[in-house]
């Protein structure tokens, strides 16, 4: 059939039902603070990381929950572990853990 | 004063207190108040005006003061209790200087603190000389102070930052807070009575705005007063060289970090239990909530009960409210105490 | 010749064991590095090596440092340790002096009274007889407490015991075996030839009453035989391989050998030399504060040795330290257990690239590097900003605008290669700024500069710094009386070793109280950046804890210098907490002329005292 009409731009969206969640799942169960963001943003603000490049924390966290993983390694890549936003964060997420298995996720996904 | 008249004691002279006994007072129960302060009246004699409708607080002081005089012949100032010895039949209260009173009843009013500022380091109370607090500002309104920085200059533009330990795991406060949210609003609004001016920006999580009036005060906010509300928490305040201030968030909403200067910043402390809270619920025997605010027995049906027969709660002393909340509690409270007195007399 | 078919199993089993132990030694040595075997041959016929006999006596026979941790712990290790090596060695001179040869069958003095069954006559070898028995009884007190430590452990101060594998159960229970089957084959064997002396000659007399002794005798040697053996084969498959490698590592370690950061043969024998005694297990806060008992160093490393250690075990440690302080056997536990996050680590995936490279920059004299969790208790760095321009010295505040990480906390978690990212670019911007001097705030970013930065510039932290200008007589501090005690932030003690510079410091102008737990012993504030998996209110437990600790004893104030742990207590603490760089300068007075802006401040930290 060709296509008529008025369609939805593709990539515009975030096409949950078709997402990949494996790195979410992943982290959820060895960290389950990862889904407690209430994406109030003061790790991003206090991000040492974010200061010199576009990296941002809360993005990264939502969007992988959101099954939005293209690109994700080259953002958590930026990551210094430093600890600042787990001191900040209100919701006590366990950040730092977070982006530890959010990289085992991705090496592993590579891995297979 | 007649001997078979049933005695209750209320701790804690603030609105809830003194609202309370002056209902049961005029019942015609026998109510003694205890208030650790020289006068009643609270952290309501702290506030300047109250939300939504911009009314002085020592209205609603003047009302209670008026009610307690005619009702309620007993009260104690300077009067700290300890503890309260719970018992079958009557309830024991120990006041600081040793001395103790037997009551039927005893309602617990011993209202609130403010969060300490200065234990959230980063946003420099105490550190930084243009940093301040909900509280400090009523003062300054209060006393009719110019709103000026630390230097006397006029400041330009003014941070309000939302959640001040309350939501906060990190100093162990998870709860919230409830009236900061809208205290903000009307202090950004009060604060442009004063300097039409100035650029005021509130720095929130969410903007809860559950009372009557209150999410019209928040669009008057924007729409009258131009104020700009910016979603993002602040993670940390610093001190510029010529003592104005940095603020650095997130602005979630454009998904950026974002660093202001700020030549006076306001935090908006949220509530805790006061001080001698915890002593006196634990000698009686009574919960906690997460946030160590005395446990209602039940939050639907018995608000003001407690685990503990004849004990009663009140106020801000089991959850952040409003003023008017607090009066309605303290009325709800008086009532309740009524009905368990007369329960109690036709079993004796 | 003296042989009987019973010494068969003691014998295969020796054999076995004799020849395991040379195959897994010389797997472990062929992994040393070169630098390795260049310390052992330097120190070889040096006083080290006297030093290290002393140590194998002292800690392996002995048992010294579980004495101290537990008076009839260490009792059971001794009586078992040392009680064995004497019978062996009063057992092989008993042989030397009734045979008059020294080389006799190796079997021979352990098996002695059963080959040797007339009773002696004369007064010397009636000596040695007893002296057998007395040892033997001791070895058997031992083993009396050992069982009731299995079911009582409280008894011998342990909270915890360790769980044990099938290797470990077939040991213990030979070993527990070995010694009462000794008695009694000593002992039958006694009631009827009289060759036993006040321990076995009236057991075996009295057994002789109602037993076939002559007959039953000969099954007792078998299976003490068999005990023997089945407890030397079974060795090298159980925590007991700890007995043999300790010998090993005290050796080595003596010779200058340390676990650095590569995994090396060395490191493999620290492993091997964990007696699982379960010492590290009481004394983690994780485990008395918090709420886990699971992942601690004896745990993670019987999983590592069984090839079984998963990530959420790895992670699971404050690496405060603690444990290895407390270790008997003096393991690097907190550097194995780095060195193992970074064999599991995933495949490097950080990259600093966007990090600033500013070469180009004004010289100065002083770098000051604040640390990134200085930034979230600011008053620490103001603190640092007013003593250096009291002092007038020319510095740079390197991180001031934006923190960045020192890489310590990247390598913590096993990531060396990206921390070394970090230091890399971090090392060219100090040495681009010509400063002779690093001064840093916090204790993580400190160690990582001494140990993995290669500066050729005084790295200091303020705890060392401070007192350095106050001797020098370039500040001054009012004195307070104010009562202080002090906490040890992990990274800069039992890290670094920097116990009394600080406490110097505030002796000079407060009123320092000791702490029962302080120095090497102090706690851990518990937000150490070395956990990654612990979750924030077994976190919360453990600060909680430590300030209730620190607040014990009603002090005015609680004084540390690590931004972390004055942040982790601060929040639980009812005195105020301050960092020593904080009191300073609120105590400041300038040398000379009176700053206005100082005595503003000083004011302010009144009217904080005041709160």
């Amino acid at each position: 059939m060709k296509e008529w009409g008025y369609s939805i731009l593709k990539g515009r969206q975030i096409d949950f039902e078709n997402n990949d969640f494996s790195i979410s799942r992943f982290v959820e169960l060895h960290e389950p603070s990862f889904s407690w963001c209430i994406g109030c943003g003061s790790c991003t603000a206090t991000c040492s990381a974010a200061k010199f490049t576009d990296f941002n924390p809360r993005k990264v966290n939502l969007l992988i929950q959101r099954g939005e993983i293209k690109g994700i390694e080259d953002e958590i890549a930026k990551c210094m572990l430093c600890g600042k936003c787990q001191l900040v964060c209100p919701r006590g997420i366990n950040t730092r853990n977070v982006v530890q298995n959010i990289k085992r996720a991705i090496s592993k996904s590579y891995a297979l | 004063m007649s001997e078979n008249k049933q005695h209750i004691i209320i701790i804690g002279g603030g609105p809830a207190g003194l609202e309370a006994a002056s209902k049961l007072g005029s019942a015609g129960y026998r109510v003694t108040l205890f208030e650790k302060e020289e006068q009643t009246g609270g952290k309501l004699r702290t506030w300047y005006k109250l939300y939504p409708g911009f009314r002085l607080a020592e209205e609603v002081q003047d009302f209670l003061a008026n009610e307690i005089k005619i009702n309620v012949p007993e009260i104690f100032s300077n009067a700290e209790v300890v503890n309260i010895i719970p018992d079958n039949k009557y309830h024991t209260v120990v006041l600081a200087d040793g001395r103790s009173f037997i009551a039927d009843a005893v309602l617990i009013a011993t209202g609130f603190e403010l969060f300490k500022g200065e234990k959230k380091e980063e946003y420099g109370y105490r550190i930084y000389d243009n940093v301040i607090t909900s509280a400090d500002l009523e003062k300054k309104l209060r006393l009719g102070q110019p709103l000026t920085t630390a230097n006397g200059q006029t400041p330009a533009r003014i941070g309000l930052i939302h959640c001040v330990g309350s939501r906060d795991k990190k100093v162990g406060n998870v709860y919230c807070s409830r009236l900061c949210c809208i205290t903000g609003v009307k202090q950004a609004i009060e604060i442009k009575h004063h300097l039409p001016k100035a650029e005021v920006f509130n720095f929130y999580m969410d903007m809860r705005m559950f009372g009557q009036n209150f999410e019209e005060l928040y669009i008057e906010a924007q729409q009258k007063w131009g104020i700009t509300f910016i979603r993002g928490r602040v993670s940390e305040v610093a001190e510029n060289i010529d003592g104005s201030l940095q603020l650095k968030a997130e602005d979630t909403l454009s998904g950026r970090p974002i660093k202001m200067n700020f030549d006076l910043v306001v935090l908006l402390v949220g509530m805790v239990p006061a001080d001698r809270t915890e002593a006196i619920g634990k000698s009686a025997n009574l919960g906690f909530t997460s946030g160590s605010f005395l446990a209602s027995a039940d939050a639907q049906i018995k608000p003001n009960e407690t685990n503990t027969p004849g004990i009663f709660v009140t106020g801000t002393c089991k959850e952040p409210l409003s003023v008017g909340e607090t009066l309605s509690d303290a009325r709800s409270a008086a009532v309740r105490i009524i009905s368990w007195l007369r329960e109690k007399r036709e079993i004796n | 010749m003296h042989f009987n078919l019973f010494v068969i199993p003691f014998m295969a089993g020796m054999i076995a064991l004799l020849i395991l132990l040379a195959f897994r030694y010389s797997q472990w040595l062929s992994n040393l590095e070169t630098g390795d075997w260049r310390k052992i041959g330097s120190n070889l016929f040096t006083l080290k090596t006297i030093y290290a006999f002393r140590e194998i006596f002292m800690e392996s026979l002995i048992h010294r440092k579980v004495f101290k941790v537990n008076p009839l712990l260490g009792y059971m290790h001794m009586s078992l340790a040392f009680g064995w090596f004497m019978l062996i060695v009063v057992g092989k001179f008993e042989a030397f002096y009734y045979t008059g040869k020294f080389a006799n069958e190796f079997y021979y003095p352990i098996f002695f009274r059963f080959f040797e069954q007339t009773p002696h006559l004369s007064t010397t070898l009636l000596n040695f007889n007893a002296s057998m028995d007395l040892i033997l009884l001791v070895v058997l007190s031992g083993i009396v407490v050992a069982i009731l430590k299995r079911f009582r452990p409280g008894m011998t101060g342990m909270k915890k015991i360790t769980r044990h594998s099938v290797g470990d159960r077939l040991a213990l229970s030979s070993l527990w075996m070995i010694f009462p089957l000794r008695l009694l084959a000593e002992s039958t064997t006694a009631g009827f030839t009289g060759n036993g002396s006040f321990l076995t000659q009236p057991i075996g007399n009295f057994l002789n009453i109602f037993l076939p002794l002559q007959s039953i005798s000969m099954v007792f040697w078998w299976m003490y035989s068999l005990a023997l053996g089945a407890f030397m084969v079974s060795i090298p498959f159980s925590r007991y391989m700890h007995i043999p490698t300790e010998l090993l590592l005290i050796l080595l370690r003596n010779w200058g050998l340390k676990t650095n950061d590569n995994f090396t043969g060395f490191s493999e024998i620290e492993v091997q030399s964990c007696s699982r005694c379960g010492i590290c297990i009481d004394t983690c806060q994780m485990n008395s504060q918090g709420k886990n008992a699971t992942t601690q160093m004896v745990y993670f490393l019987r999983d590592y040795r069984y090839d079984q250690l998963k990530p959420d075990l790895s992670d699971n440690c404050l690496l405060c330290g603690r444990c290895t302080q407390a270790c008997p056997v003096g393991i690097d536990l907190t550097q194995q257990r780095v060195l193992q996050r970074k064999k599991m680590t995933f495949p490097q995936s950080a990259q600093f690239k966007y990090l600033p490279v500013n070469q180009d920059i004004d010289k100065t004299e002083v770098v000051y590097f604040a640390g990134c969790m200085s930034h979230l208790s600011p008053n620490i760095s103001l603190s640092m900003e007013k003593i250096f321009k009291a002092d007038s010295v020319k510095y740079l505040f390197m991180d001031r605008d934006g923190s960045v990480c020192c890489g310590r906390p990247l390598k913590l978690s096993g990531q060396f290669e990206a921390a070394k990212q970090l230091v890399e670019n971090n090392r060219q911007q100090i040495i681009a700024s010509g400063a002779k001097t690093l001064v840093t705030s916090c204790p993580i970013c400190y160690k990582s500069f001494k140990e993995d930065y290669n500066l050729k510039i005084r790295v200091l932290h303020h705890s060392e710094y401070l007192p350095e200008l106050i001797s020098q007589k370039k500040i001054k501090v009012l004195p307070t009386g104010k009562q202080v005690v002090f906490h040890d932030p992990c990274e800069l003690g039992r890290g670094s070793g920097i116990y009394e510079q600080p406490r110097n410091l505030l002796k000079k102008f407060t009123d320092l109280r000791p702490l029962s737990q302080e120095k090497s012993d102090s706690l851990c504030c518990g937000g150490s950046l070395g956990n990654l998996s612990m979750d924030t209110e077994e976190r919360c437990a453990i600060q909680k804890a430590t300030a209730d600790y620190l607040n014990s004893g009603n002090p005015e104030f609680i004084a540390t210098s690590c931004p972390m742990c004055k942040k982790s207590i601060g929040q639980f603490s009812v005195a105020p907490v301050k960092d020593i760089a904080e009191l300073v300068a609120a105590n400041l007075v300038k040398i000379g002329q009176e700053n206005h802006k100082l005595l503003k401040y000083r004011k302010l930290q009144d009217a904080m005292d005041i709160q």
